[in-house]
């Protein structure tokens, strides 16, 4: 018998899943509280003996992979030029990389965005500016305040070829730890965030983990190989593709309510369906991810319910009590392990995860807008077209625990009142009722056919 | 390799033409952004900025084309890039006008170089090698 084992340093768990590579099955999972801030083998070592007690004749562990979101995951921040066009590449590019991205900047920093970047608790900065050959002005400008700010940040630059040799020579001056990659967008509009993705994940495995305390588990783990939202982007991007004789789902979604964010990975081109429509904006990236930070079940709480009036608010839940909201809502932010106790509760934390569902379903799919040309009606497409996407897969707490989930996912399909949002029409629902998604990411690195087929199986 | 940002503004769907100037000018010499038909003066300004365009030509030819180029000039000189040279067009106006007419409202609204609805390309591309000063 052959177990691997993987491993997930959640920001609040530490999930184990242990996989027999001979018998191709899921052995068993478990978790405990994920320690950092004592020594995170500690809550490993719970997890692994929990996981050893209910499978006493589970064999010897003969490999480990490990991923981590644990201490804040990875946060980053992403400067270009335009908005819409290379910030916004940075921007997808640490999304893809799996990072939490609250500092977008474009165009030439200013003190006070440098003063804030100072402030900011940040891991990595992606600089970006420019297409190859295009403005390089931008950039070096924003290398050399990032220099003279003295950043203890490494710095990733993904922006015009044409200016990487001044910025080596900016850098190289100061004590800036930098790494010269690939532009995010080489082109007008062409969107290319492999080198910096890849850059991102070795900086997070070399210096991240140490910096939170995370680097002692390797002890026992092995190398952590990448940010846990990554590898969930990973098995949706398996999944989707298939590997070898084992056949795909084709086009897919996945959404993760959590406690803090709702993360929505799509794996498709999400090209226009139509022949009158016409795609604006910048490349959307195959493997797309988004992370709402103001859509959560517990810490973000509150900024879910500050979106909207009680009056919308009893849209997802007809019988709550407006006066209640409130109240409801502190005791969940304050207490971030809050489980519900009653049928009211239940209702409302269904109530919050249908929101999370609808909200970050509208900011991630594209949108259309109708165009009146002496031609007849066409149509403008910004971001994805999803209406024809088969699978929607959830997964995290809310959906994986609640006795009907499928009935919260429905909130991501079409909506009258949101007519010209690209969402996604009569999909399948399937459940990630083993909270496998991340380890299955994880497995995947080496055994693509294995991690495939246990998905296959394991997502209902 | 000099820079130019070409593209359809508007409503406007005509794509022939916008293929032929991206052909020709590349043929000459030109690194051609193409931001392609049913673009917004967002878009072509958005795109010179990041490629460090030199000239933007924008083409016209549904006839809506000096609704469409409004303020063009000033919104250029506001996101700076009042040394990009500013071309247009096709068909830019309502019905027949006496051209000179069109091209003296055009120039005064910041436009560099205006052509009626039949030129000669190759006119056009000897203009484009004065203004950014190519042998």
């Amino acid at each position: 018998m052959s177990v691997h084992l993987l491993v997930d340093f959640g920001s609040t768990y530490t999930k184990l899943t242990a996989v027999d590579i001979d018998e191709e099955i899921i052995i068993g999972t478990s978790k405990a509280m994920t320690t950092v801030k004592t020594d995170v083998l500690d809550g490993f070592n719970v997890a692994l003996s929990k996981l050893e007690n209910a499978h006493p004749q589970m064999g010897e562990i003969s490999a480990v992979s490990a991923c981590s979101s644990a201490a804040g995951g990875l946060k980053m921040a992403a400067i270009g030029l335009v908005e819409e066009l290379t910030a916004e590449a940075a921007k997808r590019a640490c999304l893809g990389a799996g990072a939490l991205v609250n500092h977008v900047y474009a165009h030439h920093l200013s003190k006070k965005e440098i003063k804030a970047l100072k402030q900011a608790d940040i891991d990595i900065i992606l600089l970006a500016g420019g297409t190859d050959g295009g403005n390089k002005e931008c950039i070096i400008h924003n290398a050399t305040k990032l220099k003279e700010a003295n950043l203890d940040v490494p710095i990733i630059v993904a922006g015009n070829k044409d200016a990487a040799d001044d910025i080596e020579t900016i850098f190289e001056t100061g004590q800036v730890e930098y790494y010269i990659v690939d532009n995010v967008m080489p082109k007008l509009k062409v969107l290319n965030v492999h080198a910096a993705k890849d850059v991102i994940r070795q900086i997070f495995i070399t210096k991240i983990i140490e910096a939170k305390g995370i680097k002692k588990a390797e002890e026992k783990t092995g190398e952590i190989i990448m940010p846990t939202p990554e590898s969930v982007l990973y098995a949706a991007e398996l999944l989707a593709k298939g590997h070898e004789e084992v056949e795909g789902y084709g086009e897919l979604m996945i959404i993760d309510v959590g406690g803090a964010t709702t993360d929505v990975h799509t794996i498709g081109d999400g090209y226009p369906k139509r022949a009158e429509v016409v795609l604006k904006g910048l490349q959307e990236p195959f493997a797309k991810r988004t992370v709402e930070g103001d859509l959560g079940m517990r810490y973000s709480a509150n900024a879910l319910v500050s979106l909207m009036s009680p009056y919308e608010f009893k849209q997802y839940y007809k019988d709550v009590n407006e006066d209640d909201i409130q109240a409801s809502v502190k005791k969940r932010y304050e207490h971030v392990d809050y489980l519900p106790e009653n049928e009211e509760e239940e209702a409302f934390d269904e109530a919050l995860a249908r929101i999370c569902c609808d909200y970050s379903m509208s900011r991630h799919v594209g949108t259309v807008e109708v165009v009146y040309t002496p031609l007849g009606n066409m149509y403008y497409q910004t971001g994805k077209d999803l209406t024809e996407i088969k699978y929607v897969i959830g997964t995290g707490g809310v959906l994986i625990n609640h006795k009907d989930p499928k009935r919260i996912l429905k909130e991501v399909n079409q909506k009258s009142d949101k007519r010209l949002e690209l969402r996604p029409t009569d999909p399948i629902f399937l459940i990630d009722k083993d909270y496998i998604l991340a380890a299955m990411g994880l497995l995947g690195q080496k055994h693509p056919k294995l991690a495939l087929k246990l998905m296959k199986r394991h997502l209902t | 390799m000099k820079t130019v940002v070409i593209g359809v503004i508007g409503a406007d769907v005509h794509a022939v033409g916008n293929k032929i100037i991206d052909h020709v000018l590349t043929e000459h010499g030109f690194n051609v952004v193409n931001i392609g038909v049913l673009s917004s003066q967002e878009d072509f300004i958005n795109a010179a900025i990041e490629t460090n365009a030199e000239a933007i030509l924008v083409s016209s030819l549904y006839g809506h084309g000096e609704m469409d180029c409004r303020f063009m000039k000033e919104n250029c000189v506001e996101a700076g890039l009042s040394h990009v040279k500013l071309y247009v067009g096709g068909n830019i106006v309502v019905g027949k006008q006496d051209f000179q007419d069109v091209e003296a409202r055009f120039k005064k609204m910041g436009f560099d170089r205006v052509y009626p609805p039949g030129i000669n390309i190759e006119d056009a591309v000897a203009d484009l090698k004065e203004d950014l000063n190519i042998e």
